[in-house]
């Protein structure tokens, strides 16, 4: 909490005024990010469309029950019109009025529905299965496997009665030993499952939570922005036990020449173990 | 009054047990409604008392006091402890004191099961909560109770399903004993479309509960075999699947969600006419916006599954439908809002907690309409924004529904008027925390915190902070309620027989308080056209 200089009013209206993507530390987050994918912004913009249309019919009917309350109150001496008690037209009229918004809200969420489920011409697919408490993430045609679990610092600092200062550590929480390493401007397929119980692998800045079902194997994609690299983070998003709230997700987003060297170097590091026909769960650099 | 006379010459049923054996043995609806209410608000102060706990653990970043097992086990009996003991009861409670009055009949049609129905809960309850004292704890895979996850459970899922069973069982029995009442108790004259709208509203509850409850039922009984006699329902290794599961939850989940609102609905669909001194705008609107709502409420229950991998159909369909809802329910609001208008209101207790519900209620329905977005629930899904929405709909929405519904009818049951003043601190109270309380919890939710966490990253700490203040001082407000009922039984000024200047309604024609038996003579053609000014 060391961000406490910016006065709530002014993010507080940041955010509001729908343009603030906030900081992985940023205090005070009133809002969605709109994420590094062209999926995730349609899917921010049907957020903020929501947003504003709640924002309209309540400023209609607050204003409408505000309006009544004061000027109907009988302390300043309002007479009841007992006679109003039907309306065919109004009551028509407040029936046909919410269909047609719904349906300019239906179109934009349907068309991006139906996107979001085309996952055809992927380039990359990558296994997702939760485990309590960790991901595996492995790359299908590469033979590259590793699990990702909470990060050291973290692990120690949430113990019951720690003594440790979670704002002293880095990510608290949202940290991992290996991140999921990705390229981006590549259309990438997750089929994500899960060996235990259900859970779900769910990262904001891509707009995915699908859930991780033993027995189910599910479909996702993603197709990251060239421009975006960096490192983005989620949770698990199903309650899946004791620990669930300590496995998270990190996506280590590379440009394509830079997944596809860290890639070779992983399929090197886990050919040997794939020769003597063991499972192999290689470490990765990153 | 003529039914009071009239239960003087019936002395006999006057000669009731006294002390406990009358409360265990009692088949009156007032008494059986009394306690209903009275087990309704200790277990609304037990799984506020854990709520308390769960706040305490957020207040912060970092595990101070809580284990996450046990975090876990206090989420789940929380949920389930207010959703079947506190909301539910509170409702049958009312019930069973209104309607008979409301339809001038004598008592409920079956009076027996009544005392049965009733006297199943506090074994339930008991049974629950004694889950917390076992080795392993209590269960702790949420109240929707989900399979893999439950089965991990040690000692507890036994008894857990157990006390489910009986709850079910008790509501079952509530919900026959409701319709015979309403389908056959009726004085002469009063038409179904000339009933109360608090009538009407839990009659279709009624049917919501015998359609559903032997779903959960069931549903819960494929866990305890998958447990304990080897089938495989959930379990993928044995062929079985898990999603089986959440569909036959929501199947009962959702309709479940209105079985606590709907009557609700009823209680402010008396109180802002009453209140306003003006007859509901559009009643049979209200009645086909309900029974409507009741319909759809059957169709739409995969919208709580949106991440579980359906069918694009079937995400299409579930979207839509569940979309159509807000067309009922908006009818509901303005007709509300224009029974306000043009009126002449006062603001008493009663009409207060029907004023927040609202606009609170309102504000739970654009959080609703929002997540009813497929695209953009994959965001919201099982993170605080759900937590804020669905506490937005039941702590201001059926919860202050039925504050509403005890500071209205208050008078009647006890013969006194209670300490406004004191009434009006408990709403502003009430009114102003659960707000500081839960509205942070959608930032929360937008920001990226999963619920069902007892831990979480610092970014997650300032809204946190803000929220469990709120929870802390909402949680002591309520105290003062039951001080404010407590000293009403007690004595205060005489009710009149019409405690409220604009309340129309058989309830009203009786004397203050209800004689033990009312109607035993059938309201008169005159009383019940006076009291069908809706």
């Amino acid at each position: 909490m060391t961000h406490r200089h910016v006065p709530v009013l002014t993010t507080t209206l940041a955010a509001v005024l729908g343009g603030a993507a906030p900081a992985a530390h940023a205090a005070w987050t009133l809002n969605m990010t709109p994420g590094i994918t062209e999926i995730s912004r349609r899917v921010y913009s049907i957020h903020m469309l929501m947003f504003w249309w709640s924002v309209a019919i309540a400023v209609f009917v607050f204003g409408w029950m505000i309006w009544s309350l004061v000027r109907y109150r009988k302390s300043a001496g309002a007479v009841p019109d007992t006679k109003l008690v039907h309306n065919t037209k109004a009551e028509v009229i407040w029936t046909v009025i919410p269909v047609v918004i719904l349906v300019s809200m239906a179109i934009p969420a349907a068309r991006t529905l139906i996107d979001m489920e085309d996952a055809s011409g992927t380039e990359l697919t990558i296994r997702i299965t939760g485990y309590q408490w960790k991901w595996q993430y492995e790359y299908v045609k590469d033979g590259v496997s590793y699990f990702s679990t909470l990060d050291r610092d973290s692990d120690a600092t949430r113990a019951l009665q720690s003594g440790l200062d979670p704002f002293k550590v880095d990510h608290y929480l949202l940290n991992v030993d290996h991140p999921l390493v990705v390229p981006a401007d590549t259309k990438v397929r997750l089929l994500i499952s899960a060996q235990d119980v259900i859970h779900s692998w769910w990262v904001p800045a891509l707009a995915i939570k699908k859930d991780a079902i033993p027995g189910y194997i599910n479909e996702a994609w993603f197709k990251i922005d060239a421009d975006k690299t960096g490192l983005y983070r989620g949770q698990c998003a199903e309650l899946c036990g004791r620990d669930h709230g300590f496995m998270p997700i990190v996506v280590d987003v590379r440009s394509k020449a830079d997944f596809a060297a860290w890639l070779k170097a992983q399929h090197a590091a886990a050919v040997p173990t794939a020769t003597a026909a063991v499972a192999s769960v290689a470490t990765p650099a990153g | 009054m003529a039914n009071t006379e009239h239960a003087a010459t019936h002395g006999h049923h006057e000669h009731a047990p006294r002390g406990i054996w009358r409360w265990l043995s009692t088949t009156n609806h007032k008494d059986i409604g009394t306690l209903y209410l009275v087990f309704s608000g200790i277990m609304f102060f037990v799984g506020g008392s854990m709520a308390m706990l769960i706040r305490a653990e957020l207040f912060k970043p970092g595990l101070q006091f809580l284990d996450p097992a046990f975090f876990n086990s206090m989420t789940t009996v929380h949920a389930l402890v207010m959703v079947f003991g506190a909301v539910m009861p509170a409702f049958v409670g009312l019930a069973n004191w209104m309607i008979p009055m409301q339809i001038g009949a004598p008592d409920m049609a079956l009076p027996r099961m009544n005392n049965f129905s009733f006297w199943i809960l506090p074994f339930a309850f008991t049974l629950l909560i004694l889950t917390l004292f076992l080795p392993g704890g209590a269960p702790a895979s949420g109240w929707t109770l989900y399979p893999p996850l439950v089965l991990q459970g040690g000692d507890s899922l036994p008894l857990a399903i157990f006390a489910i069973h009986l709850m079910g069982a008790s509501s079952i029995m509530g919900a026959i004993n409701v319709i015979v009442t309403i389908m056959n108790m009726r004085a002469p004259g009063m038409t179904l479309l000339r009933m109360p709208i608090f009538v009407w509203t839990w009659l279709i509850t009624a049917y919501l509960l015998i359609a559903v409850m032997p779903v959960l039922a069931g549903a819960v009984t494929m866990l305890l075999t998958d447990h304990f006699f080897g089938t495989s329902f959930f379990n993928a290794a044995g062929g079985g699947d898990p999603v089986l599961f959440q569909h036959l939850f929501w199947f009962f989940g959702h309709p479940e969600v209105y079985i606590m609102i709907l009557p609700a609905f009823g209680v402010i669909s008396e109180i802002v006419p009453t209140f306003s001194r003006k007859p509901l705008f559009g009643y049979e609107a209200m009645v086909y916006a309900t029974a409507s709502i009741a319909f759809l409420s059957f169709i739409v229950w995969a919208h709580h599954m949106f991440t579980v991998g359906m069918p694009l159909a079937g995400e299409m369909f579930f979207m839509l439908s569940t979309m159509l809802i807000s067309i009922p329910t908006g009818v509901k609001v303005f007709n509300w809002c224009t029974t306000m208008w043009k009126g002449s209101i006062s603001f008493e207790p009663p009409m207060l907690f029907a004023i927040a519900f609202l606009f609170l209620f309102t504000i739970g329905g654009f959080s609703g309409l929002m997540l009813a977005m497929a695209p953009a629930d994959f965001q919201y899904q099982d993170t605080y924004f759900v937590v804020a929405h669905f506490h937005y709909v039941l702590v201001p929405g059926a919860v202050f529904g039925i504050m509403a519904a005890v500071y209205y009818w208050l008078p009647k049951w006890t013969g006194h008027m209670y300490d406004m003043t004191l009434a009006k601190w408990h709403f502003w109270l009430s009114t102003i925390f659960v707000n500081v309380l839960f509205f942070p919890q959608h930032f929360l939710g937008l920001a990226g915190m999963p619920r069902r966490i007892p831990d979480y990253s610092t970014q997650f700490a300032d809204w946190n902070m803000v929220s469990s203040l709120g929870g802390f001082a909402f949680g002591l407000s309520q105290l003062l309620f039951p001080y404010v009922i407590w000293k009403c039984v007690r004595g205060g000024a005489k009710a009149a027989d019409r405690a409220w200047e604009g309340a129309h309604g058989l309830e009203w024609e009786l004397p203050s308080p209800a004689p033990y038996h009312s109607w035993e003579e059938a309201p008169s053609a005159a009383i019940i056209a006076r009291g069908a000014e809706h």
